[in-house]
């Protein structure tokens, strides 16, 4: 990687998180507010641009302190960082949209224990640069944001018939109550999980050919 | 039944309300540690052990925060607890039964970011429930985790032996599970959610 210029690396670090490496498809990680949060496209997004903000900010903190914390007590300062971005996260979010604050209730908060960022905090942040480590958090959650809409969109079309709240079904389109409910969040994971795999198969396969 | 009675709370954290085929909580553990009956039991134990305990903290801690104005340290001051509860019971699991200490083995420190628990934390407050109703909540909320885990390692023991596409093997195969566990669920809706 040594004799890339440095913007290829940058894009690199940056793109890792959008699909290669994306959190939920690819690592399986941040599964509860995945499947939580998605039964509507808005509220999916407000989740992952959430999610975002704490991943870019926690990134830098984290990298700038990276030479103070000691390394025994690295996770709990790691968990703290965190939580005080949560915290702000969660307050910005009530101040602009009481409607999305409700909808998403104690999932906020639960940004904390999401897997995601504490392991971003470990394997990256905790090693590289500050600029580094706010890009690759940025890719992360940008990637995560993806994913969120992904299920949100799916669920939201087919569970109530509308996209971001506008009517986009016929009106004599039967909507599947099913896939608001918590079941269909597993199954439309389930669902984009199987056609990854059987496109990389694909792929695999036609490259053997 | 009364809504607030301990009895309809425990059974609403059990059944209707699962915590994690209803509410999603806690599931990277569902799925990473279900592939066997036992661990899944072991693992059951030790996560409603700590919901209780860090769930009375929680309840004690709110009446602190809320007596000098300090609810935006909540978060904050939840997690903390709840990462020393866990290092305080693993503690003394190992002092008083090294046992069951062994058998639950790496779980127990993992259990901190369970999100399980801080969201068990998190509600009691937000639904203001006083200190009985928090603690048949947590009981509810752990053996609901517990029922939830079992039932997902017994059917994927087997479902070892089926002949699944290539494609859906894995991941993929144990939310499919995890969806019709979850559509099982919603039948308990009917005792009165």
């Amino acid at each position: 990687m040594s004799e890339k210029p440095f913007s290829d690396i940058r894009m690199e670090t940056f793109t890792q998180g959008l699909w290669k490496d994306n959190p939920v498809f690819v690592m399986m990680l941040g599964l509860c507010p995945t499947l939580a949060v998605t039964n509507s496209a808005m509220n999916a997004l407000a989740m992952g641009l959430a999610t975002t903000f704490v991943l870019i900010c926690s990134g830098l903190l984290v990298s700038l302190l990276r030479n103070v914390i000691p390394k025994q007590v690295r996770i709990a300062s790691y968990i703290i960082i965190i939580a005080t971005f949560v915290t702000m996260a969660d307050y910005g979010i009530k101040a602009i949209s009481l409607d999305v604050y409700q909808a998403l209730g104690a999932f906020i908060q639960l940004i904390v224990v999401n897997c995601i960022i504490l392991g971003r905090a470990e394997a990256y942040a905790s090693k590289e640069t500050p600029g580094k480590a706010m890009i690759n958090g940025a890719g992360m959650g940008f990637g995560f944001t993806i994913a969120l809409l992904c299920l949100g969109v799916v669920r939201e079309i087919m569970g109530s018939g509308t996209f971001f709240g506008l009517q986009v079904m016929p009106d004599r389109f039967q909507t599947w109550s099913i896939f608001v409910l918590p079941p269909g969040g597993f199954f439309v994971l389930a669902g984009w999980l199987v056609l990854f795999s059987w496109l990389q198969e694909r792929k695999v396969r036609r490259e053997a050919v | 039944m009364d809504v607030n009675s301990p009895t309809f709370i425990f059974l609403n954290a059990f059944l209707i309300n699962n915590f994690v085929l209803a509410m999603f909580l806690g599931l990277c553990p569902f799925l990473g540690v279900s592939g066997k009956i036992k661990t899944a039991g072991n693992m059951g134990l030790a996560v409603t052990f700590v919901m209780l305990v860090s769930s009375v903290c929680a309840f004690g801690l709110n009446l602190l925060l809320t007596r000098y104005d300090l609810e935006f340290l909540r978060l904050i001051s939840y997690i903390a607890v709840i990462a020393s509860a866990v290092q305080l019971v693993e503690m003394a699991i190992k002092r008083f039964s090294p046992a069951l200490f062994r058998a639950l083995g790496i779980f127990l420190p993992l259990i901190t970011t369970n999100c399980a628990i801080l969201g068990l934390a998190l509600f009691q407050t937000a639904r203001e429930y006083n200190f009985v109703q928090s603690l048949a909540f947590a009981l509810g909320a752990g053996a609901g985790f517990s029922l939830a885990l079992v039932l997902m390692a017994g059917l994927r023991e087997k479902l070892e032996l089926a002949d699944v596409p290539s494609v859906a093997r894995g991941a993929a195969l144990s939310l499919m599970i995890a969806g019709l566990l979850s559509l099982a669920f919603m039948g308990f809706a009917g005792l009165g959610g």
